[in-house]
């Protein structure tokens, strides 16, 4: 797959930090305003897409690699149950609120929901990421 | 007001998903498939949903650019229908299909209750005790990840393992090239 022209890379270049920004936004404030670790996390992925898409995959392929796609998917999934398993941990039941709820309708409230959030984006992101770069991105044999 | 509104994008999201069946050009017959996604993404934001509308646009646009991108890839034109015997099964089995859907869901919509009335009584529960239960403003954020934990975990778990069929299958066979 080819790059496109160069007025789609200037746009694109500015485009994709300020996605990725408001991707990082929603997930932050999952638990206050609409979003959550699924949107944002797709958002996320989007930004990355943008880039590829516009820079086209043959130039892209040294860099797809080294941003590590899969290693961020498991990572994600395995901060999520280990969120999940802390309950667990302290006696209780799966998914018990551990840490303080904190003053309602600011950013550090909620206990652990932020952190899930944040464990769900980074899962979705690399996850969604990581089947673009495989169907699109990847030859014969290469490892991700 | 609300239900003409409704109604309207309704029958929009059908016309497009006809199209999208019926066009002979498969890039127009994917940009009339994103009308019903684009549609949908506004009968959210109609039923005051902000949360699912932002999920379903992005992942309409994305879906959008990726089955362009493999059209563009591939080839443009539909592949011929095929005639004789087959088709008048095919017309006779969708047929069939049809009438036995229509007589399940003329059983089933009188049960239903009535649009916009809760069904369930722990909707009660959630909106009156989600915020000084959890502590999370956005009620949705409390129940995904709260109330209803084990979905959200059982969810993720199943785009983890997906996912890792997908690199896993695709990476041996790949796409050939040159």
């Amino acid at each position: 797959m080819k790059g496109m022209t160069l007025i789609v890379k200037r746009i694109t270049q500015l485009m994709a930090p300020s996605i990725f920004l408001l991707g990082i936004y929603v997930v932050f404030h999952g638990h206050l305003t609409p979003g959550g670790g699924f949107a944002g996390g797709v958002l996320i992925a989007g930004s990355f897409t943008l880039l590829v898409l516009a820079y086209g995959s043959d130039e892209m392929r040294s860099e797809v690699r080294k941003w590590r796609a899969t290693f961020f998917e498991s990572f994600g999934i395995f901060i999520f149950w280990f969120i999940a398993l802390l309950g667990l941990i302290q006696g209780s039941y799966l998914f018990l609120n551990i840490i303080q709820k904190g003053r309602p309708f600011h950013l550090f409230s909620a206990g652990i929901i932020p952190l899930c959030n944040i464990a769900i984006g980074i899962e979705v992101a690399a996850a969604l990421f990581a089947i673009f770069i495989t169907l699109a991105v990847l030859r014969i044999g290469e490892k991700l | 007001m609300l239900m003409t509104a409704l109604i309207l994008l309704i029958v929009l999201m059908i016309l497009g998903a006809i199209v999208a069946l019926e066009s002979k050009d498969l890039l127009s017959g994917i940009i009339s498939l994103g009308i019903v996604g684009f549609a949908l993404t506004i009968i959210f934001l109609i039923l005051q949903a902000p949360d699912l509308a932002i999920v379903q646009i992005i992942i309409e646009t994305l879906t959008l650019i990726i089955l362009i991108a493999a059209i563009l890839k591939t080839t443009r034109t539909d592949t011929e229908e095929e005639f004789g015997t087959k088709k008048v099964f095919i017309w006779l089995c969708g047929f069939a299909f049809i009438v036995i859907f229509f007589l399940a869901a003329m059983k089933a919509f009188q049960h239903m209750p009535e649009f916009g009335s809760k069904t369930l009584r722990m909707a009660r529960t959630y909106i009156d005790s989600g915020l000084s239960r959890t502590g999370a403003a956005n009620l949705v954020a409390a129940v995904i990840l709260d109330f209803r934990g084990y979905d959200t975990l059982g969810e993720a778990t199943v785009l983890f393992t997906s996912v890792a069929g997908v690199v896993a299958v695709l990476r041996k066979v790949g796409r050939k090239r040159k």
